[in-house]
């Protein structure tokens, strides 16, 4: 941490490596955005010391809202010590200076890659997304000039077609991640590739949500306790994944899962998604069939001691 | 196992430790130095400056370096630094006429004012491995018979052929009107020349070369004539608002190319030769003519032309022409992705559930039926 904070000091980088006016230009991006929600906000993009689509957006929306008093929570695929996570949070450390957190419930801005934490979060905090593709219609109808218009006219019937068509097909809607939302009665939007189960997080949340797309050049937000709803038909009703275990380790229900493979004869396990909530219930005692397991030691002991600060 | 993953910073540290180790490579071998790439590697220099769009022979040759060679790479590290870049005002247009022209060809006149200058080019060389080359230790420096520079001014041929009103005069653009720039503000469709220029000129270069031979193979034909192409040195001035006055900044190689198309007319306007334009960083004439080739294509709507090939799509090239974003998004594929398979595992093998059920129902009446019968 010291030698890293000193980067800073010695003015190498500006707070938060992005300047003051890039800030502001962004800024009023997210603004903009937060005023019309789930409306995509075209923005300045810049070209970051990390490779497009790797966090680009999520990391200027980011460093534009840090302060010095802020407390990061880094997490990819829902857990704080995935590579990517890792270097991003790295890269902040290096460049703002901040304090971090693996804890949910001290991190003051919290940015992630395909998952919402399981643990509520409040009006103090902020969720930042990184976002690949933030066109939910860009499957359907490739060209920007066309989607855009298309935003503007309030035009889904495309998107209900696709959902009916899938109901027609498969008995059921063939969307399980980035399964789109309208925003306020008004925008269709994409909630980034988190799983739907996720989706009904979106909804009323107390957190202010920002979605931040850079290689696409789009900035979206939620306001906190917004109506933010999953697309359904009244007969086929939006439903989330269910997991018919619980957590492995933790013996959570009603949470995200990864499934873990075990060996080569078909041995696996189901673990907590969150590792942060899934180490804070083991704290608290609580005990899933495989947590004796030695398998599960050597998967649920993460190397906390080493990144943590 | 796939939580392998979950490496943390000791695995990330070690994986850069170890690059950085194979990067050196033996060291019985002694390292490349700048100047080495910057003057016997200009090409891969040349090509890492225009695509990572900033021009700088020095930081070129170490973005190479550091990359091992591999360009897009470095064009990438040029682009990261590029962007921490304060940015104080823009520069005048430069003025490609006045070029000190190390290079200079029409393929449209046998011969033309200013002559034409073969130059450094791979053209009209044979391609055999120079063994020579592997041998040489330091070696005997080549030599050249340069003509003295001429003095004879070269009118660029689009000018030449202006004059009698065969060639498209070049837009004309009001002072006032600001230059877009991409990097300074999203790019947004319908997309003008300014920008599609911009874009091109940034844009990858095999990207450009196989949609200019996409034309040339009737994807979009646009009947090109190489109508000139120069390469040489241009100075760079500033207007300084304090001094009032320009300021030359330095100079800079660049690759001019001008493609000459055949225009069939319209009911607005007379037949004429129309023109693409290319111009790039260094010597990259194979970008240059593709650039050239590809804006021409891209002014279909502008020229009346009907819209039939990729290359003249204006949406679909610019919003694929950058490598960064292009290679960035296909290598992000390698960020674990397990949260969102694990989803599609639960819905396929749901979905498979479904079509076994609804196979055994029907097996299981097929028999009752042929039981009963």
């Amino acid at each position: 941490m010291s030698d890293t904070a000193q980067l800073y000091d010695q003015g190498e980088y500006n707070f938060a490596y992005l300047d003051e006016q890039t800030k502001r230009m962004i800024r009023r991006a997210i603004l903009k955005g937060i005023a019309i929600p789930g409306y995509q906000v075209p923005f300045a993009s810049r070209e970051m010391p990390m490779p497009y689509g790797w966090g680009t957006g999520g990391v200027q929306v980011t460093a534009s809202i840090l302060g010095k008093d802020d407390c990061l929570k880094m997490i990819d695929q829902g857990s704080d010590d995935t590579t990517n996570a890792v270097s991003l949070r790295g890269f902040f450390e290096k460049t703002a200076g901040i304090r971090t957190t693996f804890e949910t419930s001290e991190a003051t801005v919290i940015q992630t890659r395909h998952r919402i934490p399981e643990k509520t979060l409040t009006e103090d905090q902020v969720l930042v997304f990184q976002v690949p593709i933030p066109e939910p219609l860009r499957f359907l109808e490739p060209r920007e000039t066309e989607t855009r218009k298309m935003h503007a006219l309030e035009d889904y019937g495309l998107m209900h077609v696709k959902l009916y068509e899938d109901i027609a097909k498969n008995g059921h809607i063939a969307t399980t991640y980035a399964y789109p939302v309208k925003v306020n009665d008004r925008y269709v939007m994409d909630p980034s590739p988190t799983p739907k189960f996720d989706n009904p997080k979106i909804d009323e949340m107390a957190a202010l949500q920002l979605y931040g797309a850079g290689r696409e050049k789009r900035i979206y937000a939620i306001p906190p306790y917004t109506k933010v709803k999953s697309l359904d038909f009244e007969d086929y009703p939006f439903e989330v994944q269910k997991f018919d275990k619980p957590c492995a380790l933790c013996g959570a229900e009603n949470v995200y899962l990864d499934e873990v493979i075990l060996d080569d004869r078909g041995g696996r396990m189901f673990v907590c998604s969150d590792s942060n909530y899934c180490e804070e219930r083991r704290a608290a005692g609580h005990r899933g069939p495989m947590a004796a397991d030695p398998a599960a030691a050597q998967i649920g002991a993460t190397d906390l001691q080493e990144t943590a600060r | 196992m796939y939580v392998a993953v979950k490496g943390g910073e000791k695995a990330i540290r070690n994986a850069h430790k170890l690059l950085a180790k194979r990067r050196r490579g033996d060291t019985s071998v002694p390292a490349l130095t700048l100047e080495q790439i910057a003057e016997q590697l200009a090409h891969s220099v040349a090509r890492v400056m225009g695509e990572g769009s900033l021009y700088d022979e020095t930081l070129a040759a170490l973005a190479i370096k550091q990359s091992r060679g591999d360009l897009i790479e470095a064009a990438f590290l040029m682009r990261a630094y590029r962007t921490t870049l304060p940015r104080f005002g823009y520069s005048q247009p430069i003025d490609t006429a006045t070029m000190l022209v190390e290079r200079r060809i029409s393929a449209t006149y046998k011969d033309l004012p200013g002559g034409q200058v073969l130059g450094p080019t791979f053209d009209y060389s044979h391609r055999l491995l120079d063994f020579a080359l592997a041998a040489e230790e330091g070696g005997a420096e080549p030599s050249a018979e340069m003509v003295p520079a001429l003095n004879e001014a070269m009118p660029r041929v689009t000018d030449l052929l202006g004059d009698e009103g065969l060639m498209e005069p070049d837009q004309v653009t009001d002072e006032e009107t600001p230059v877009g720039d991409l990097t300074r503000d999203p790019l947004s469709f319908p997309a003008d020349r300014d920008l599609r220029l911009q874009n091109l000129a940034r844009g990858d270069e095999g990207f450009l070369l196989a949609l200019a031979y996409s034309t040339q193979r009737g994807y979009g034909r646009t009947h090109p004539f190489a109508g000139e192409i120069r390469y040489g040195e241009v100075e760079v001035e500033f207007f300084a608002e304090e001094l009032g006055f320009e300021v030359t900044l330095g100079s800079i190689k660049v690759t001019e190319c001008q493609m000459v198309n055949q225009f069939k007319g319209s009911a607005k306007a007379a037949p004429t030769f129309t023109r693409g334009y290319g111009l790039v960083f260094g010597q990259v004439e194979r970008k240059a003519m593709s650039m050239a080739m590809v804006d021409r294509s891209l002014r279909w709507q502008e020229l009346g032309e009907e819209p039939v090939a990729p290359a003249q799509d204006v949406e679909f090239v610019l919003s694929h022409s950058d490598n960064i974003q292009a290679t960035g998004f296909v290598e992000h594929l390698k960020l674990p992705h397990y949260v969102d398979f694990q989803a599609e595992l639960d819905l396929v093998r749901r979905m498979r559930a479904e079509w076994f059920e609804k196979r055994r129902q029907e097996e299981t009446g097929d028999a009752a039926r042929e039981a009963a019968e």
